[in-house]
């Protein structure tokens, strides 16, 4: 999976390392059961899965957001800190502030003053195609721009591990599409480690260089596999046949829900 | 609004004020009902302009100890909302004597407050506050309890301080809460500075008492239209601050467009 990495991109990257994870909650039981898998320095990952098998609970233990009950989650940053950035599931913009404000919030948070913050955010906001919109606020942006906001928010720290709960889950197909083609750019030109978690396998396919399958609750990994896909995702790769195979092969190792009912 | 549009929304509450009105006015003076009981409603008109001097002091009175009082409990019930949101453990020992205190009638407190304060204005505004500050606890704690757990975990992913978490998010998002709890707030402060008037004198409450005991329905029925006045005028002026600061971004004050 190396081969996939460009010049340089590992330096960014931080080295994910998960060893015997396991969490349960009160009136949900066990919901990860033993989880093990190691990251490499600016790999793209999709962690994939059925509605309610803990891909979430994983990545919040990831993010430092929960604590596991057993097992070691080491996040190893080659050079400088650990620094993460989340991208959750709504938006989960503050609706008071507007678009740059939004963003510079990461910063804000950690001391920075805003006129000093602010150049950064236009920066994140030029990259994910939001600078005109900057002095918007949430209700008056569309779907796909609140989400693009959110991930200028989380790119704003320089993040080494960026995650990602399910984003592009509510949105319309054509945006959702741009989106995850965007985010593939992204990760190219920054070179971070990216976790990806999503319901949907023909996105895992298209984003990710290796996909992590976990069963139904509780999650144990039942595939762990790299994508044998260019690096360059292009619109054209969503009709191509190696695309239509990648996805068939990780189809033939889920169970098929329809043979339970 | 075009004149025209303004007048047919307000025609619907207008009518029946006139109706009512008329009818009360037509029973009086044809001596259905003894105007000991009800005052014609254009008596009640000519005490308006007869005592205006009079009202309006007494008015003004009644309505500074309203808002002094209700200073006083946006105060302390926003700190102490405050505190208890901040501990679990501070909520349950402190909160179900908040809700015990709200329950004591204040006319039944009000004689110990002018034991406490004495005759006049302290014991009025003491006796608005205390009427007032509840909504005001209640309603602080349940916004500052709502903030949306996925901003939560926001903030906590970039590690940041209780100060940061309570200034820069569970205050401003408990913002329409708190408006809420002071719209409620602000007419029982005028309810309860009248209230303390009764007993410590001052205001539009004596007004009430002293036009009771000369039999001055006329003058009872002024003040009373004069403090309710009071109440809207408490509730719009909170309305407008409340507009003023959520505008641009709740739902609850933006205009559909």
């Amino acid at each position: 999976m190396n081969s996939n990495l460009h010049p340089g991109q590992s330096k960014s990257g931080a080295a994910v390392l998960c060893e015997e994870i396991s969490r349960a909650f009160a009136g949900t039981g066990l919901v990860l059961d033993h989880i093990s898998f190691q990251i490499q320095p600016g790999e793209f990952v999709a962690l994939l899965g059925p509605s309610g098998s803990g891909k979430s609970s994983l990545l919040r233990l990831t993010a430092g957001l929960d604590r596991a009950d057993e097992g070691r989650l080491a996040i190893d940053a080659r050079q400088g800190a650990v620094s993460r950035g989340f991208v959750f599931q709504e938006p989960t913009l503050i609706p008071w502030r507007n678009v740059l404000r939004n963003t510079t919030l990461p910063l804000e948070l950690q001391g920075w003053k805003i006129d000093r913050a602010k150049p950064r955010a236009e920066e994140e906001l030029r990259r994910v195609r939001l600078a005109d919109f900057a002095v918007r606020y949430p209700h008056e942006l569309s779907g796909g721009m609140k989400m693009r906001t959110s991930v200028a928010r989380a790119l704003i720290t320089r993040p080494n591990l960026l995650l990602l709960d399910e984003p592009f889950a509510a949105l319309d197909e054509p945006t959702r599409h741009a989106l995850q083609q965007q985010l593939r750019e992204i990760w190219s030109a920054l070179g971070m480690t990216v976790l990806f978690v999503t319901h949907s396998i023909s996105e895992a396919v298209f984003l990710a260089d290796r996909v992590i399958v976990l069963s139904q609750r509780p999650a144990r990994i039942i595939l762990d596999s790299a994508i044998n896909l260019p690096t360059a995702r292009a619109e054209a790769l969503r009709t191509s046949l190696n695309y239509v195979e990648e996805i068939r092969r990780i189809l033939a190792v889920i169970p098929n829900p329809a043979a339970n009912t | 609004m075009k004149p025209n549009a303004r007048m047919s929304s307000l025609l619907p509450p207008l009518l029946p004020l006139f109706v009512s009105m008329g009818v009360f006015e037509l029973a009086v003076r044809f001596g259905w009902v003894p105007s000991y009981l009800i005052p014609a409603p254009s008596e009640v008109f000519r005490s308006l302009i007869d005592d205006r001097l009079e009202l309006a002091t007494a008015a003004w009175t009644t309505l500074s100890s309203a808002l002094v009082g209700l200073l006083l409990s946006f105060t302390a019930g926003t700190l102490f909302a405050i505190a208890l949101s901040s501990s679990d453990l501070a909520r349950r020992a402190f909160y179900p004597y908040a809700v015990f205190f709200q329950t004591v009638p204040i006319i039944a407190i009000a004689p110990l407050l002018v034991i406490w304060f004495g005759f006049g204005q302290p014991t009025v505004i003491a006796s608005a506050a205390i009427v007032s500050v509840f909504p005001i606890i209640a309603s602080t704690l349940l916004g500052l309890k709502s903030t949306e757990p996925a901003l939560i975990d926001l903030f906590n992913l970039y590690s940041a301080t209780a100060k940061q978490m309570l200034y820069m998010l569970k205050i401003p998002f408990a913002l329409p809460q708190i408006f809420s709890g002071l719209r409620i707030a602000s007419g029982l402060a005028v309810v309860g500075a009248i209230v303390g008037e009764f007993i410590g004198g001052g205001g539009l409450g004596s007004v009430v008492d002293s036009a009771r005991t000369q039999q001055r329905i006329d003058r009872v029925f002024a003040a009373v239209l004069i403090s309710a006045l009071l109440g809207v005028v408490l509730v719009g002026a909170v309305n407008f601050v409340s507009a003023l600061t959520l505008g641009s971004w709740h739902t609850s004050e933006r205009k559909s467009s």
